[in-house]
């Protein structure tokens, strides 16, 4: 760090520079938690009814239709093979929809980050908060739906306790991707293009409903770096009792993501902001 | 102003709230969006218990110069210090020390006026217990208490502005910014603001306020910043600064044919005269005369008063509207 005697010209600060992040994001997490208390059981069901439906509709109906999946030369009922996936998915869009419609509601409509940062609350910090908030969105939606799993009896293996840190990951890397394109919003609508355009397109090729060789080559190789991808291959052998391979690669994919959405999310909103 | 004495003990200057050592100061502001300067070499200091008004109008620069003293907005020339420490190294040990309220709520719409409260002190730092005490005094000092349990949703403007005000106290602040406090209110609910903020001045508390209210900035400020176009145009105590650039006297004059006295005989007796909508404003030194002679128009009502920092503001800043505004 410099010294203060020779404060860093202000008038240079790069928007690039490195995040400055402290525990001072802890208020304004628990600000968010404290709101959403209020309305937790309306929004959990919400947030549990629809990929429940999903996996009941899919699972029961067509797994009639498919009965078991090979993976990695493993036989899988079609209900496993798609629970697994689909947790994924649900960490995705928990995080995506919370770091898009609801950050976007207070950073924007109701200027809660403006009220915030005239207190001793850096911009950073709020980021932080925010994207920690999401992924925190996440990490409950998921733990409510392996709840319902249990219950339906889709896998009790004890490994699937691993799968839970590895969701709150999967909430972190989709929270700090979606934290980007709310730094670039003008308005909701525009989050429409990065459901429709991204995260409806990578539910298709991240191996969430058939497994992914099914798929022509070079379509084949965009799917295995999409961040979603990298989690099923990850969270699914855990449902099957098995433990992952490749867990450094799969882990790297979605750290880099996370890090670099983290960094460019805090870029923007610092442009947004004139920071 | 300054004293020439040195202070021995100057590390306990936050102690002695009627030491004369600027606790906020601004030098050689600058501020530039593209190509336009939005505010221009502004300098200007703040003395303890000192409220200082920041008048102008609309796209002065005002709201950007808050912004700087907040290190919100990095200005691109000129320094900040305020309470010993300097912007934006500081800024957080600064604005831990600092008030704000701006000129569009920011209150936490899902949360009742005690959480917001309770919010907005953990923002500080503060420990759960330490601002649950300063609550009901807070709330009370807002004329809130009876609304304790009630969302900004269901408050009036008023109360709104009231409850931003007692958010903002809720760190104990030195010092207050408030960014035209008063736009939007009803007469009433201004007064009781305006009761409020004289109640904090006399505790001590040193404000910084922007407004587009004469009577506000005449009633409340010791020391007046008159901005336009970013620049710092006049600076000074309300009354010297109406005695330094006008006549101690107005004669308003309205009605059928007044216009035309703009360009009659009239004019001797005032040093000078304006023409704004239906009115002419005759500035002068011997209003006696002046009013002697408007005797032979009956037809023509006549307003006589002392001169006052409206009439100021539109000498400094002009009458016309400004497009951009």
């Amino acid at each position: 760090m410099t010294t203060r005697a020779t404060p860093p010209a202000p008038h240079a600060q790069s928007r690039w520079r490195a995040p400055r992040l402290s525990l001072r994001f802890w208020p304004v997490f628990l600000r968010n938690l404290l709101v959403w208390r209020k309305l937790a059981i309306p929004s959990l069901l919400g947030n549990i009814a629809e990929p429940l439906m999903w996996l009941v509709a899919f699972g029961y109906g067509m797994g009639a239709l498919v009965g078991e999946i090979k993976v990695d030369g493993l036989p899988v009922p079609y209900i496993l093979f798609l629970a697994s996936g689909s947790i994924c998915m649900s960490a995705m869009q928990a995080a995506s929809f919370e770091a898009l419609y609801s950050a976007f509601s207070r950073m924007h409509v109701q200027k809660t980050w403006d009220g915030i940062m005239n207190a001793p609350v850096g911009l950073d910090d709020i980021v932080l908060a925010e994207m920690l908030w999401a992924a925190f969105k996440a990490l409950f939606t998921v733990t409510a739906i392996l709840g319902v799993m249990l219950a339906l009896n889709i896998s009790h293996s004890p490994k699937m306790l691993v799968a839970w840190p590895i969701l709150l990951g999967v909430g972190i890397t989709f929270s700090s991707m979606a934290l980007v394109f709310n730094a670039l919003a003008k308005g909701y609508d525009f989050f429409t293009y990065y459901f429709t355009l991204f995260l409806t397109p990578t539910m298709f090729l991240s191996g969430v409903f058939f497994p992914l060789d099914q798929l022509p080559p070079l379509v084949r190789l965009v799917a295995d770096w999409l961040p979603l991808s990298n989690a099923v291959a990850l969270v699914r052998p855990l449902f099957m009792d098995q433990w992952p391979r490749d867990v450094l690669h799969h882990g790297s994919v979605l750290l880099a993501y996370a890090l670099v959405s983290f960094w460019v999310a805090l870029a923007l909103t610092r442009k947004r902001f004139g920071q | 102003m300054k004293t020439e004495t040195i202070d021995l003990h100057d590390n306990h200057n936050m102690l002695h709230p009627t030491h004369s050592l600027p606790l906020f100061s601004a030098n050689h502001l600058t501020k530039r969006y593209g190509d336009t300067e939005v505010v221009r070499e502004l300098s200007f200091e703040i003395a303890p218990g000192e409220c200082l008004g920041v008048i102008g109008p609309n796209g002065a620069g005002k709201t950007t110069t808050i912004r700087m003293c907040l290190g919100l907005t990095v200005p691109d020339g000129g320094s900040i210090t305020a309470l010993g420490l300097h912007m934006p190294v500081d800024a957080m040990a600064i604005k831990a020390q600092l008030g704000v309220v701006t000129q569009l709520d920011t209150l936490d719409p899902d949360f009742n006026c005690e959480e917001n409260l309770m919010v907005y002190g953990r923002y500080f730092g503060m420990k759960d217990a330490e601002i649950k005490k300063r609550i009901p005094a807070l709330l009370e000092f807002a004329s809130l208490t009876s609304k304790a349990k009630a969302k900004p949703g269901e408050l009036s403007g008023g109360m709104k502005r009231r409850l931003s005000l007692a958010r903002a106290l809720v760190n104990d602040p030195k010092l207050l910014l408030l960014d035209e406090p008063t736009t939007g209110l009803d007469p009433q609910a201004r007064h009781l603001m305006w009761e409020r903020l004289q109640l904090l001045l006399q505790q001590g508390k040193s404000i910084l306020l922007t407004t587009h209210f004469m009577d506000e900035a005449e009633r409340l400020c010791s020391r007046l910043l008159v901005l336009d176009h970013g620049k710092k145009i006049a600076e000074g105590k309300p009354r010297d600064l109406i005695a330094q650039h006008l006549e101690p006297d107005v004669v308003e004059v309205y009605g059928v044919g007044a216009l035309a006295l703009a360009h009659s005989s009239l004019r001797e007796h005032a040093s000078r005269v304006e023409v704004s909508g239906e009115t002419v404003f005759f500035y002068t030194r011997d209003s006696a005369a002046l009013l002697q002679a408007l005797h032979a128009y009956p037809q023509l009502r006549t307003l006589h008063r002392p001169a006052n920092l409206e009439d100021l503001f539109l000498k400094l800043t002009g009458r016309q509207i400004r497009e951009d505004a």
